[in-house]
C-alpha cells in the first residue's frame, strides 16, 4: 500500500461577500492523495476545484476567502494550523503549483533566470551561480532544448508551451513532494497539451511526486490519473478509480459529464448536454445541489442533501446520491 | 536605443520651431503696448514712439519674427527690455533656486507619493487606504497659492518656526518645496495605487506567492516593479509641470527664481525674456519626455526601439 501524503478532511472554504454575509465555495470536501499518485479533480467552472487547491496552498491573500473548517494534513502536519511563515516555507518547497495561463503566470518584467533563481534561493542556501546552474539543469529536465538561451529570455519571448515548461521547472526546482496542477493544459494547443501531460507523467515516475490534477477535461483525466474526484457546487459528488468512473459512472452528474464528451464513430449528431446551469453560490438549492438539473430527481432529493457514501462493493468508491449507488451495480443510465 | 534617441532628438527640432512661432505670436497677442509700459505712464506719444523704434517694434511682424529666429539660431536671445542686460545674463542667476526647489519638491513628492500609493493599494478598503487617499485628494485640490499663504500664516506668522520668504537657510526651503510638491505627490500616490491594484490582480503575483515568497517581496519585487512603467510616465510629466509650477510658489514666497522672473517679465512686457523662458520650459518638457520614453525600454522588456 502506498504511503499517504495528503489527507483533506471536511474542508469548507468560504468567501466573505459583505459585513456579515459569505458564500461557501467548497463544502465539506474530503479526499486523500498517496505519494506518487496522480489524482484528478474534475468539474465545471465554478465548482470549487481551484478554490480547493488554493485552500491547500493557503493562497488567500488579496481575497476575502478563508478555510472555515476542516483539516488539511500534509505529511502529518495540519496546514490549516500553520502560521503564515511556516506556510511560506512549505509553499514552493514541499508543495508547488502550476497554473492555467503560463504566459501571464510568469512575471513579464523579469528574465526567466531571475524568476527561477528567486524560487531556488528562497528555499535553498545556495549562491547565485549555483542556483543558476540548477535552473539550467531544471530547464533541460523539462525538455527545453536550449536552456541557456531560455534563461536569458523574457517571458514574452517564449511560446505558451515553453512558458508552461518554465513554470513546471520553477515548480520542481525545490523537488516538492506534491505538485498541484490547476488546468495546466487548458490554454495550450492540443499537441503541446500532450507533451506537457507526458512531461508530468515523466516527473511523477522519476521523482515519485504526487500530482493533484485539476481539470475540466475528462480526456486529460483518463490519460493521466489513477483516481478521480468529481466536484459539483463545491462538493465531491463521486470518487472512483478512473477505469470505474468511465466504465460505469454512478452519479447522474458524472453520467451527464461523460455523455457530453464527443466520441468518434458514435453516429450521434447532436451532443448531449446537462440542462440548466451550476447554481449560484449565494442561492444554493435545498437538498441535493444537483437536483434541479437531474432528470431522476424525486421529492427526497429536493429536501435533504445526500451524504458522500461508500458504494457497496465499490473498492473505495463513493457517491453522493439518494437514488444511485446504494445497491451494488445500480447506476444511472443516460 | 542610441539610434532611437538620436531620432527623437532630431524630431524635436521641428517641434521647437512650431513652439517658437507660437511663443512669438502669443507675446504679441497679450493686451497692452510694450512701448507704452516701458516708457512709463507720463510719457508723451513722441517718447513712446521713440522706444518703439529702439526695440524694433515698428518693423512688420514677419520681419520681427525673422530677426527673432535669426537670434535664436545664433543663440543670441537679445537684451532684456527692462534692464538692458542680455537675456542669458538675466535668466542664468535665476536658474539655481528654481532647480533646487524643483528637485527638492520632486524628491519628497516621489518618495511620499510612492509610499502612500503602495500602502493604499496593499491595504485596499482599509483605514490606511482611506487616509492615504484623503491626503492625496487634498494635495490635488489645494491650489498652491492658497496652500502657500496658509502655510506662511501658520508656520511663519503664528508659530514663527520658518522664514517667510527668500532662500537663505535650509529652513527656508521647506515651505516652498512642500507647496510645490503637494499636487505632484498626490498624483503620484493615486497613480501608484491604481497601477499597483491592477498588477496585484495579475497571475504572476499568485505565482510569486505560490513560490513561497513573502508579501514584502511580492509587493516590491513583483507588483511595484511592474507598476513602475505607469508611475514613471506620470512622474516625468509632473517634473515638467513642477518647473512651471514654480511660478506660484516663487511668487508667494518671494524667491528670485525663473517662475517669478516670468511673472515679473510678463508684467513689464519684457517679451524677450518671456520668449526665452517659455522656450526653455518647452525644451525642458521635450527632454523629460524623451527621458521617460527611453526609461520605458529599461523598465518594460517588451518595448523595443525600432
Amino acid at each position: 500500500m502506498a504511503e499517504r501524503l495528503l489527507d483533506v478532511t471536511g474542508l469548507t472554504t468560504t468567501f466573505r461577500t459583505g459585513k456579515k454575509t459569505s458564500v461557501t465555495a467548497v463544502n465539506n470536501v474530503t479526499f486523500s492523495l498517496d505519494r506518487g499518485e496522480i489524482l484528478g479533480l474534475v468539474g465545471e467552472s465554478g465548482c470549487g476545484k481551484s478554490v480547493t487547491s488554493l485552500s491547500i496552498m493557503g493562497l488567500f491573500e488579496d481575497t476575502a476567502g478563508k478555510v472555515a473548517s476542516g483539516s488539511i494534513v500534509f505529511d502529518g502536519e495540519d496546514l490549516t494550523k500553520l502560521t503564515t511563515k511556516q506556510m511560506r516555507s512549505i509553499r514552493g518547497k514541499r508543495i508547488s503549483m502550476i497554473f492555467q495561463n503560463p504566459m501571464s503566470s510568469l512575471n513579464s518584467c523579469m528574465r526567466v533566470e531571475a524568476q527561477l533563481i528567486e524560487a531556488i534561493r528562497l528555499h535553498n542556501d545556495v549562491s547565485k551561480s549555483e542556483a543558476r546552474q540548477r535552473a539550467s539543469k531544471m530547464l533541460s529536465a523539462v525538455g527545453i532544448p536550449d536552456p541557456e538561451q531560455t534563461l536569458r529570455s523574457y517571458p514574452h519571448q517564449l511560446s505558451g508551451g515553453m512558458s508552461q515548461r518554465v513554470m513546471i521547472a520553477m515548480a520542481l526546482c525545490c523537488e516538492p513532494e506534491m505538485m498541484i496542477a490547476d488546468e495546466p493544459t487548458t490554454a495550450l494547443d492540443v499537441t503541446i497539451q500532450a507533451q506537457i501531460l507526458e512531461l508530468m507523467k515523466d516527473i511523477r515516475s522519476r521523482n515519485n511526486t504526487s500530482i493533484l490534477l485539476i481539470t475540466h477535461d475528462l480526456g486529460v483525466v483518463a490519460e493521466m490519473c489513477s483516481r478521480a474526484l468529481v466536484m459539483y457546487a463545491g462538493r465531491i459528488v463521486e470518487e472512483a478509480s478512473v477505469e470505474e468512473l468511465f466504465a460505469s459512472p454512478i452519479h447522474p452528474y458524472t453520467v451527464g459529464l461523460i455523455a457530453s464528451v464527443p466520441k468518434l464513430g458514435s453516429g450521434v449528431t447532436s451532443l448531449p448536454s446537462i440542462p440548466g446551469s451550476v447554481p449560484d453560490l449565494s442561492a444554493m438549492p435545498q437538498g441535493c445541489k444537483f437536483a434541479p438539473r437531474c432528470k431522476y430527481a424525486q421529492a427526497v432529493c429536493r429536501q435533504t442533501e445526500p451524504e458522500l457514501a461508500p458504494v457497496p462493493g465499490g473498492n473505495g468508491r463513493k457517491c453522493r446520491c439518494h437514488l444511485f449507488g446504494k445497491e451494488e451495480g445500480k447506476e444511472a443510465q443516460a | 536605443m542610441l539610434r532611437y534617441a538620436v531620432k527623437r532628438i532630431l524630431s524635436a527640432i521641428p517641434l521647437l520651431l512650431v513652439i517658437s512661432l507660437l511663443i512669438f505670436m502669443f507675446i504679441h497677442l497679450i493686451p497692452g503696448d510694450p512701448a507704452r509700459i516701458i516708457a512709463g505712464k507720463e510719457a508723451t506719444s513722441y517718447e513712446i514712439e521713440n522706444v518703439r523704434e529702439q526695440l524694433g517694434l515698428n518693423e512688420p511682424l514677419l520681419k520681427q519674427y525673422g530677426i527673432y529666429m535669426a537670434g535664436l539660431l545664433t543663440l543670441d536671445l537679445g537684451n532684456s527690455i527692462r534692464n538692458g542686460a542680455t537675456v542669458f545674463d538675466t535668466i542664468a542667476p535665476r536658474f539655481v533656486p528654481t532647480i533646487q526647489l524643483t528637485l527638492l519638491a520632486m524628491l519628497w513628492a516621489t518618495l511620499l507619493g510612492t509610499l502612500l500609493g503602495i500602502m493604499a493599494a496593499v491595504r485596499r478598503g482599509k483605514t490606511l487606504d482611506y487616509v492615504s487617499m484623503i491626503i492625496a485628494i487634498s494635495g490635488i485640490s489645494a491650489p498652491s497659492f492658497w496652500l502657500g499663504l496658509m502655510l506662511i500664516q501658520l508656520f511663519c506668522v503664528k508659530l514663527g518656526w520658518l522664514p517667510v520668504s527668500g532662500l537663505t537657510t535650509w529652513k527656508s526651503y521647506i515651505l516652498p518645496s512642500f507647496t510645490m510638491g503637494c499636487g505632484v505627490m498626490a498624483i503620484i500616490a493615486r497613480f501608484t495605487r491604481s497601477s499597483m491594484l491592477e498588477n496585484l490582480k495579475e497571475d504572476y503575483i499568485r505565482t510569486a506567492r505560490a513560490k513561497g515568497l513573502g508579501e514584502f517581496f511580492v509587493i516590491l519585487r513583483h507588483a511595484y516593479k511592474n507598476s513602475l512603467i505607469q508611475v514613471v510616465t506620470v512622474t516625468g510629466l509632473q517634473i515638467g509641470g513642477l518647473l512651471t509650477g514654480s511660478v506660484m510658489a516663487e511668487t508667494v514666497f518671494s524667491i528670485n527664481g525663473l517662475g517669478r522672473l516670468l511673472v515679473d517679465s510678463i508684467g513689464f512686457r519684457d517679451y524677450k525674456v518671456v520668449q526665452a523662458l517659455l522656450l526653455f520650459f518647452s525644451l525642458e518638457y521635450i527632454v523629460i519626455n524623451l527621458i521617460v520614453d527611453l526609461l520605458y525600454g529599461v523598465l518594460d522588456p517588451k518595448v523595443r526601439y525600432d
